[in-house]
């Protein structure tokens, strides 16, 4: 069973969130990381940018697939993970640490409603696992 | 529920990842793909391969069977043990499979197909069969097969064989294998490694590889299996290569042996092709931009369209590569459509990796 930290929401395409005021972290779930395997190239959005809850932001490609990762909420990029870079194994190895990949305001708060709580995404994967 | 190999229990024992592999429930990875490719580079590691189909031709026209069904030409072999790599073609020039023949003594040859071709290709054994008198194809369901890959397969595995079977088995030349009471042992594999293939019968083969983990040779799954390939340029059939390509347009003309007048199935066909003059070539490339280069993505050069066959990321060089059929005369650098985005990449030769060491360092 891959780990689902309680105080994360989550996307049913494997990202998770984390809100600290407003500004939202965010990375790809465990559960992902084990069914992508070995992580070889991460392609971030660009901070500045704005995007739209569910937009296509970037790419995270194993050995054997690519999947895309998108944006949970709407709000602008402000940092990204440059360690991603030369580092896509961090997400195998700490996918809700050192593996975070971008963080973003939160333009509106009630988009969060719309995301998954930790027993929702667990059942949501329980099929996969 | 797929078909299991003997080695099944095996698999799970070592953690693996199980995935369905063109019907049979095979080992992806036992928990990093990357670190099974590292050490088989590096150090030994050893493959289930024994979903590959086995089949003994036997019989005073097993030469001239194989000589009309394959085409490359038995008669190259003459020392006992030694293969052959060939492909099977069909009247129209196209693969219908890629595969290995050694000739074990006089009148008795040992095939080695694939395991997603098993069933046509055993239909066309037979069918093809029919025109010849004193000729014995026996499939090999009974046995089983270990490949032992890499700069310390050979040295890790000699201990597990008897005094005399270890004599004969250092001396074995590449491509090269040795028939004992209880197995058969070749010095060839798909990885770009030196190392052995054993092939035994399925009762034992357990044991054998309990003792190859002792040894010190480390489990590896089919995921590191392709990108090993990919890096030594090896093809794989149904992605480099299948019924509608000729072997002269994916990197396979060394294979076809057509100096003497020999009359084998594709000949016509590719004769045509060959006074036609070939559109195609079959290359490499390395991805310059950042990015991992897929099947079937589009190649742009400058002289026209081509696609990749096979793509991935090479651990040894820690980028992207590809095996792609574009328009012949291609060369230099080129662009792929990666999701709408065209990244840069350029053509060099084949392989990529051998025995642990980039080719590509002497390219311009």
């Amino acid at each position: 069973m891959s780990e689902v930290p309680t105080e994360l929401k989550f996307l049913s395409s494997h990202e998770w969130v984390q809100v600290e005021g407003n500004v939202a972290t965010i990375g790809v779930s465990d559960h992902a990381q084990e069914l992508l395997g070995d992580l070889v190239y991460v392609e971030l959005p660009e901070a500045g940018s704005v995007v739209a809850a569910g937009d296509s932001v970037g790419v995270i490609e194993s050995v054997k697939a690519a999947s895309d990762t998108y944006a949970p909420i709407s709000g602008e990029i402000i940092e990204v993970n440059e360690d991603l870079e030369d580092g896509p194994d961090r997400i195998n190895n700490d996918p809700y640490g050192d593996g975070w990949m971008y963080k973003m305001t939160i333009e509106d708060p009630e988009e969060l409603e719309n995301l998954l709580d930790a027993d929702a995404y667990t059942d949501s994967i329980a099929d996969d696992e | 529920m797929g078909n299991k190999t003997p080695l099944y229990q095996c698999h799970l024992d070592a953690g693996a990842k199980i995935v369905d592999f063109a019907g049979w429930d095979m080992p992806a990875n036992y928990g990093s793909q990357l670190a099974e490719h590292e050490v088989v580079r590096g150090d030994a590691g050893m493959f289930d391969v024994s979903h590959m189909t086995v089949v003994d031709v036997s019989g005073g026209n097993a030469r001239a069977y194989l000589q009309y069904l394959l085409a490359n030409d038995v008669a190259r072999l003459s020392t006992r043990g030694k293969a052959l790599y060939s492909c099977m073609l069909n009247e129209q020039g196209g693969v219908i499979d890629d595969l290995i023949v050694y000739y074990l003594r006089d009148n008795f040859y040992r095939v080695v197909i694939n395991s997603a071709t098993r069933e046509k290709d055993l239909a066309w054994l037979a069918k093809q069969g029919q025109n010849f008198t004193d000729l014995n194809i026996r499939f090999r369901d009974d046995v089983a097969m270990i490949a032992v890959q890499g700069p310390r397969a050979i040295e890790k595995s000699l201990a597990l064989f008897d005094e005399h079977q270890q004599q004969a088995l250092s001396q074995l030349a590449r491509f090269q294998g040795a028939e004992f009471d209880d197995c058969f042992v070749a010095r060839t594999g798909y990885t770009g490694e030196d190392g052995f293939e054993i092939l035994m019968l399925s009762d034992h083969i357990a044991d054998l590889w309990n003792r190859l983990l002792t040894a010190g040779v480390a489990p590896c799954g089919l995921g590191a299996r392709d990108t090993l390939r990919l890096e030594a340029g090896m093809n794989l059939y149904g992605s480099d290569m299948d019924e509608t390509t000729s072997p002269l347009v994916s990197g396979l003309s060394w294979t076809v042996a057509m100096a003497d007048e020999r009359d084998f199935i594709g000949r016509k066909a590719l004769q045509a092709q060959k006074d036609e003059g070939l559109q195609q070539s079959f290359v490499g490339l390395l991805l310059l931009d950042k990015g991992v280069l897929r099947n079937h993505l589009k190649v742009v050069t400058a002289i026209g369209d081509g696609e990749i066959t096979s793509g991935s990321y090479s651990p040894t060089l820690q980028q992207s590569i590809a095996m792609a059929r574009v328009p012949t005369g291609a060369s230099g650098e080129v662009e792929v459509e990666v999701r709408n985005r065209m990244l840069k990449a350029k053509i060099v030769k084949l392989p990529f990796v051998r025995e642990g060491k980039s080719m590509l360092t002497n390219e311009g």
